[in-house]
């Protein structure tokens, strides 16, 4: 399934927020988890999750280090903190609501799966 | 992941992070990263059964429209777009855009020369003092809109105020007697205040009417730092110049002097103020590396100026002249400082950690501060007694505001370097202040003279 560009921009922040959040990792870690957790639906151009993490670095979301991968190349990490901690329950705050609210929506419109895309 | 040794591979990495590297808003940093990824990518289709070539064109296919990306890349670190200047797509043709504003630019220049040497021939210096900004940086401001497509009710908007403005002034009753005659001090505080108010105006048309965005906010402050450095180059350049030919026709026993006061110098200078800020415009990835230069040279002498200056006030007993000169040199040093850490600040990358130079910054504003603060102690009681003159009221204002802004400025910066703060928080605390600083220059142009009876 092909997500519509505006969703997967609007859910960006949240979803490395949160998956930043069960602990540290480099980008392309951060790439395979979105792919995990989607089951593969939801696929991200890889190079735009890079300046996306400066992004989120310059507001002080997350912290950045550099260390040396497995393979013993540069490579960066990527750490959640305080306030972007803080700024997580924000945005899960609001994301509770619009799913609500297009749950209850959506449950009432009879189309083909449109139950079984909330499952 | 395993490593993936196999010189194609390795040879068409390396080609492809050339060609990343093209890209002048991707660093090299920025390419390691992207590199890892590309690795990362490439081990993992491996394992799934791919040969060499098919998983190194999946991942890079993977990786995306590297115009994009790199777009992206300059938005994230908006001073990277400030050395980008052009993104990729939008204007292909760099060197003849560069060349077809330098015209409009000369034009210009030429319009503004012609608008000084007309206040000249009034051989009215008031009139010259109040309106000698109007002469020039109108002709900048449309330059900036018209490279920019300001829109057309933006500059409409611009056009009216900057008109209001001159009305406004020059029909304040400065200058009730014969003209020629010495300025009020009302009237030098509107001509010194005026450009500022101005200079502010202008940046609305520099960020193409979007003035309210922060990120185009710190372009404007980077743009005046290095307009101030490239004009400062131009000016001793055409003095020297001025200078030979002066002494060369005086051999010859021609008196260039009146030629040159009358009709050089009044088209030089604004001329050379307006090819400055094109040279900003067209070089701006050149003298990007003289603004950290520059401020870490002068960041610690102005420092140790300041630290000189402060045991003066302390050791020197009661303050002797303690008047508004002291606080118009107060004024100095503090404007001294804002504009160093402007510099400074516009030219730093925010992501990097604090270091130092930061804790030195630090350093500056808290003596600074306190150099202030002994300065106008000293000089509270002596103001109420002496009361209230346009000078000192516009000395003390300019003291007031430009405290405040490094009061903000150290606590952020204190904020930054414990932690507990980001440096974005520090640069939107500039950009957001600036506002104030025309808020009183307006009030100073505005309010002062009606206010204290045009004296």
């Amino acid at each position: 399934m092909r997500i519509d560009k505006d969703l997967v921009a609007a859910s960006a922040t949240p979803l490395v927020l949160g998956i930043l959040a069960e602990g540290d990792l480099h980008g392309y870690a951060i790439l395979k988890r979105v792919a995990e957790l989607s089951q593969g639906r939801m696929q991200w151009t890889d190079g735009m999750l890079y300046p996306l993490l400066h992004r989120l670095e310059r507001n002080g979301w997350v912290s950045a280090r550099w260390g040396v991968s497995d393979a013993g190349r540069k490579r960066k990490h990527y750490a959640l903190t305080p306030s972007g901690r803080q700024v997580l329950e924000e945005r899960q705050a609001q994301w509770a609501v619009v799913t609500d609210a297009l749950h209850q929506v959506l449950s009432t419109v009879r189309g083909p799966g449109a139950a079984g895309a909330w499952a | 992941m395993t490593e993936d040794g196999r010189p194609g591979v390795e040879h068409q990495i390396d080609q492809w992070r050339a060609w990343v590297l093209r890209r002048e808003a991707i660093t090299t940093g920025d390419a390691a990263e992207l590199e890892d990824n590309l690795r990362g990518r490439i081990a993992d289709l491996r394992a799934a059964g791919l040969d060499d070539d098919e998983a190194f064109l999946v991942a890079v296919r993977r990786m995306g429209n590297l115009d994009d990306v790199s777009r992206e890349f300059a938005r994230a670190h908006s001073e990277r777009l400030w050395k980008q200047l052009v993104l990729p797509p939008s204007r292909p043709s760099r060197a003849d855009g560069h060349w077809r504003d330098l015209g409009v630019l000369i034009a210009l220049a030429v319009g503004a020369g012609i608008a000084v040497r007309w206040l000249l021939v009034l051989e009215d210096e008031g009139r010259f003092a109040l309106n000698v900004a109007f002469a020039v940086l109108p002709f900048l401001a449309a330059y900036f809109a018209w490279s920019r497509r300001l829109p057309a009710r933006a500059a409409g908007a611009l056009a009216v105020m900057a008109a209001a403005l001159a009305v406004v002034v020059n029909l304040f009753p400065f200058f009730a007697d014969e003209p020629g005659v010495g300025l009020s001090t009302t009237a030098v505080l509107a001509a010194t205040h005026l450009p500022v108010l101005l200079w502010l105006l202008l940046g609305v048309a520099y960020t193409g009417g979007a003035w309210r965005e922060h990120a185009r906010r710190m372009d404007f402050v980077r743009f005046t730092g290095e307009l101030v450095v490239y004009f400062t180059l131009l000016a001793l350049g055409g003095g020297l110049l001025t200078g030979l030919l002066l002494a060369t026709f005086d051999v010859v026993g021609i008196d260039a002097e009146p030629f040159v006061q009358s009709w050089l110098l009044s088209f030089a200078v604004p001329g050379a103020f307006l090819v400055a800020a094109w040279l900003v415009e067209a070089k701006q990835s050149v003298v990007e590396n003289m603004a950290p230069v520059l401020t870490r040279v002068f960041t610690p002498l102005t420092l140790g100026l300041l630290v000189a200056a402060l045991v003066a006030l302390l050791a020197g007993g009661p303050l002797t002249a303690v008047d508004r000169s002291l606080l118009v040199l107060m004024d100095g040093i503090l404007l001294l400082v804002v504009a160093l850490l402007l510099y400074a600040i516009s030219a730093r990358d925010p992501i990097t950690a604090g270091g130092p130079f930061d804790w030195l910054q630090l350093g500056l504003v808290v003596t600074a501060l306190a150099v202030d603060v002994v300065a106008l102690t000293a000089m509270a009681s002596r103001i109420a007694d002496a009361g209230w003159t346009a000078n000192k009221a516009a000395a003390l204002g300019l003291n007031v505001v430009l405290l405040v802004h490094l009061v903000g400025t150290g606590w952020l910066l204190w904020r930054f370097l414990r932690a507990h703060g980001t440096f974005d928080a520090v640069e939107r605390w500039q950009t957001r202040y600036l506002v104030v600083y025309a808020v009183w220059a307006a009030v100073v142009v505005l309010v002062f003279p009606p206010a204290f009876s045009y004296a």
